[in-house]
């Protein structure tokens, strides 16, 4: 059996408020499948994330998540002058599927069973 | 006697403020089993002679938030007085699993594990009502993880003072450096919490930071 992962474009991710987004994720994840984000989250949002994650282990079937992202850039001068905050490429999957195998300033290794 | 009230509540507002100034929550944060309670305990037994908790092999053996107020420090002639928060350690998942190898029972586990979950929640929670952090890592492990990643930015975004604390320094494998090269934007101060090693410094460090 295969496992499907779902890319989703920084287009759709700015179209999307930061619950739709969780939501989502944590949809697809319960389902078992792997979800890329383009433009990630804001830490704000991953802390969201990871306490509707907790809200919803069931100590059964769904034990958690695997997250992993890169930190955020030190703003440049435009983005802080227009206070618009960007995450960085993410990915999230159930923790009992995705394991992280190394991780680095810029380089996530990951596994998926 | 409308103008005496109105003064009245005017300087209750402004001691309000004096008060608020003086009275600094440092909530400590970090992933679990970095030895965060070991740390709480160790700064109040230095300071007040008590302990706020037990400390455990066991992951997520803190799941409530804890809050021991009034905590006076003094370095080299400076004084804060601080609310030490210890907080339930931060994770993304929570298998109990993890939890049977220690030789719990399945069904206390389980429990431990619920529980854990409540706890995660109530520390993220805290975050919204402190004046400062102080974020410990072990520094025998990798410090790049997710959880550490978001904690950073969650303090980031917040703009609360920071101050990173490499602990468990005592032991042979612990790398401070590889701490600092991880997160070289925020000050790193490396001690152990068991052992009572380089306290002086965060100290000095905390009276300097949230001061
Ligand atoms: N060698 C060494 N061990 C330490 C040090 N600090 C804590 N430990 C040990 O690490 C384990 C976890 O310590 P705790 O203080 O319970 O850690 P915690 O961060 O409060 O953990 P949770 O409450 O589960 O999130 C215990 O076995 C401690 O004895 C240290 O400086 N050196
Ligand atoms: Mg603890």
């Amino acid at each position: 059996m295969g496992v499907q992962v779902n890319l989703i474009s920084k287009e759709k991710l700015n179209k999307m408020g930061s619950m739709e987004k969780i939501r989502m994720i944590l949809d697809n994840v319960k389902e078992g499948k792997i979800v890329v984000l383009e433009s990630g989250l804001t830490p704000e949002e991953e802390a969201k994330l990871i306490e509707f994650t907790m809200l919803e282990i069931d100590h059964e079937k769904f034990v958690g998540i695997e997250l992993e992202s890169y930190p955020q850039r030190e703003k440049s001068l435009i983005s802080k002058i227009l206070g618009k905050k960007h995450g960085r490429l993410t990915i999230i999957g159930p923790a009992n599927r995705l394991k992280t195998i190394e991780k680095q300033e810029d380089l996530i290794k990951a596994l998926i069973t | 006697m409308g103008i005496l009230s109105a003064l009245k509540k005017k300087l209750r507002f402004l001691y309000k403020i004096f008060l608020r100034k003086d009275k600094l929550k440092i909530g400590i944060y970090g992933p679990p089993n970095a030895g965060k309670t070991t740390l709480a305990n160790r700064i109040l037994r230095d300071w007040i002679g008590e302990i706020i908790g037990t400390p455990s092999e066991i992951p997520h053996e803190t799941r409530r938030v804890k809050l021991r107020e009034g905590v006076k420090i003094q370095v080299d002639g400076k004084s804060i007085t601080i609310d030490v928060v210890d907080t339930p350690g931060i994770a993304a998942k929570v298998d109990f699993h993890d939890f049977l190898k220690y030789g719990l029972s399945e069904e206390e586990a389980k429990r431990r594990a619920k529980e854990a979950t409540e706890g995660v929640i109530e520390a993220i929670k805290w975050l919204d009502d402190l004046d400062g952090i102080l974020l410990v890592m072990d520094a025998t492990e990798d410090p790049f993880t997710q959880v550490n990643v978001t904690i950073v930015g969650n303090i980031e975004a917040r703009k609360l003072p920071l101050i990173i604390v490499a602990n468990k320094i005592d032991l042979p494998t612990a790398s401070p450096a590889r701490i600092k090269s991880a997160f070289p934007q925020h000050q790193v101060v490396p001690i152990s919490a068991l052992k009572g090693i380089n306290l002086d410094s965060l100290y000095k460090a905390m009276a300097e930071k949230f001061g």
